[in-house]
């Protein structure tokens, strides 16, 4: 009842906010359309929609790091944290209520995407697998989004927010092919979970088989476990903190 | 009202690094009692709030509130306490309700009683049941529905740090009028830079400066003991710089305003100031013995005026 009094406070704060709403769910729609206007007329194959809808879910979800971290940062810098950390409420139900109302957004977000793909003509296979994938990389995103809103102050959280949707955006694979472009790009790329995720969802989504993502899964998962502890142990040290 | 304290802390000490903010700080607040903590800006007013509401854990000495040891156990005091923090804490994108209800749901009431709670608040503080989101009214309606917020779990001891900062006289009074209606009721432990909300609503008085405290009373008896200075204004419009010199040869200290003199020293002594006054013909329209006030003893113990 507690987690969930708190949680609907956020979720509210999530809807509310024209901005959210403008780049979380409609920003992807928007590029699903423009990438496949241009793959009309270029065929270039990344484009496709089949191939385009997981990098620009992928890409959406970066924003998800932004408006966790801006709202729990906002929370600490106008002592609204304060005042809930002198209630009742247990460093786990914060953490909750801090991650679960981004869980529905998360799977709006996937649902305009994969409906738009199919909109523009994909042919999705294997969609329950990736809707597995889609869910540990949005909740990896909204994990990193509770550590840095936990660790730092509203600026810094807006400038490295930034700094990390440019990141995923260009080492995701989104909008390229890492092997490719290969050298310290493709290192990096794949150094990170966001390009294994999108691998893997290309292939499933072409109706490839599930072994053929395993080596993909692995750096998904561990990512995921490593920062939901962080999340919590930041969130942990922000409460300590008063 | 019973005579157990709420509120007891032991040599509260809190450093920041090499930073002292709080230095050696007890007191006991009886059940019921409304203590007003007074001090310049910086003194450790909030610190000491904040070790008493277990959010920052006091560098040595501790405290209990309802018997409850602060550096142990700390959701026996969170679930009751009520906090109103210094700054303006609310969520901007919630209405005014809708922020008195999410108060109400962490302290674990039903929907329904928080609806209630939240409903008699709004009638109390004169809030209006807008449908605006908070962030979009005005800062002393903002500061009103964080008081409010602090009241909606109907806690035993209320924290109030500078409740009505940046009210208008109007808003201010009112405030004062509903922390009026809870003396007795609940023991509320209140900072702020308006004096005269101190000496007004305070059954207790701690002065504290540079991180302790440096006198704590009534408002009476701090104002007895420290007022032994008077001033006198004189109202006169032919008061010559001779006489002046006569009242200063016997040691008063004269002081010329625009309506005639001031004169301030311990005890003066009436009989040899009208002889004076008498002998140049002085004609006195009007003498007025202002009443002491805190802001004196204020002033006197900190060197500073309270209101920044
Ligand atoms: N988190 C912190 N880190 C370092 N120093 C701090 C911290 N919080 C407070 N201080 C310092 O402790 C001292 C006391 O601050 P505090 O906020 O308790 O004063 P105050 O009496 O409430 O002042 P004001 O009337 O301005 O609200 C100040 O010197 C302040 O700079
Ligand atoms: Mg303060």
């Amino acid at each position: 009842m507690k987690t969930l009094s708190l949680s609907s406070r956020n979720f509210k704060e999530i809807y509310r906010d024209p901005l959210t709403i403008s780049l979380g769910l409609a920003l992807p729609v928007l590029l699903m359309i423009l990438f496949s206007s241009i793959f009309k007329r270029a065929q270039v194959e990344i484009f496709s929609p089949t191939l385009l809808t997981p990098g620009v879910l992928i890409f959406s979800f970066s924003f998800i790091i932004m408006f966790s971290s801006v709202l729990i940062s906002k929370d600490k810098e106008n002592s609204f944290l304060t005042r809930l950390f002198t209630t009742p409420l247990k460093p786990s139900h914060f953490i909750l209520a801090y991650m679960l109302p981004y869980i529905p957004f998360a799977l709006t977000q996937t649902l305009i995407c994969i409906l738009t793909g199919v909109f523009l003509g994909a042919d999705f296979q294997n969609i329950l697998p990736v809707l597995g994938i889609f869910f540990l990389i949005s909740f990896t995103c909204i994990c990193m989004g509770v550590t840095l809103g936990a660790l730092l102050s509203v600026n810094q959280v807006s400038a490295v927010g930034s700094l990390l949707i440019t990141v995923i955006s260009l080492f995701s694979g989104a909008w390229m092919d890492l092997h490719m472009v290969g050298g310290l790009f493709e290192t990096i790329g794949y150094a990170l979970p966001f390009a294994h995720a999108i691998d893997a969802a290309k292939i499933l989504l072409r109706g490839g088989e599930t072994t053929g993502i395993m080596k993909n899964l692995f750096p998904v998962i561990a990512y995921t476990v490593v920062f939901f502890f962080t999340a919590i142990l930041s969130f942990r040290k922000t409460i300590k903190r008063g | 009202m019973q005579n157990k304290a709420a509120i007891s802390a032991k040599e509260l000490t809190k450093h920041f690094g090499s930073r002292k903010a709080v230095q050696h700080v007890s007191f006991d607040i009886k059940q019921g009692e409304i203590f007003s903590l007074l001090g310049t800006n910086g003194a450790g007013k909030t610190t000491t709030i904040k070790m008493l509401c277990c959010l920052l854990k006091p560098t040595s000495g501790n405290a209990q509130i309802m018997g409850n040891p602060i550096n142990q156990g700390t959701m026996k005091i969170k679930r009751i306490i009520g906090v109103s923090p210094q700054e303006t804490a609310i969520a901007g994108h919630l209405n005014t309700r809708e922020n008195l209800i999410l108060m109400g749901g962490v302290h674990g009431l039903s929907q329904k009683e928080s609806k209630k709670k939240a409903h008699q608040l709004m009638d109390l503080m004169e809030l209006e049941d807008r449908r605006d989101q908070a962030r979009k009214l005005s800062g002393g309606l903002q500061r009103r529905l964080s008081i409010a917020m602090a009241l909606m779990s109907d806690p035993q001891i209320l924290f109030l740090d500078e409740p009505t900062l940046g009210l208008d006289p109007h808003a201010r009074k009112s405030v004062w009028n509903y922390i009026e209606k809870l003396k007795g009721e609940k023991t509320i432990l209140l900072t702020t830079h308006y004096l005269e909300e101190a000496d007004s609503l305070a059954d207790r008085i701690a002065i504290m400066n540079k991180s302790k405290i440096i006198e704590m009373g009534t408002s009476s008896e701090l104002k007895k003991k420290y007022n032994t200075r008077q001033t006198l204004n004189i109202k006169t419009n032919n008061i010559t710089t001779k006489e002046i010199e006569m009242l200063q040869q016997k040691g008063m200290d004269v002081l010329q305003t625009p309506s005639g003199i001031e004169i301030t020293g311990n005890n003066p002594d009436f009989y040899t100031l009208v002889d004076i006054l008498r002998s140049g013909n002085v004609k006195i329209e009007a003498i007025h013995m202002p009443e002491p006030t805190l802001d004196d003893v204020f002033i006197q113990l900190t060197g500073k005026e309270a209101q920044p």
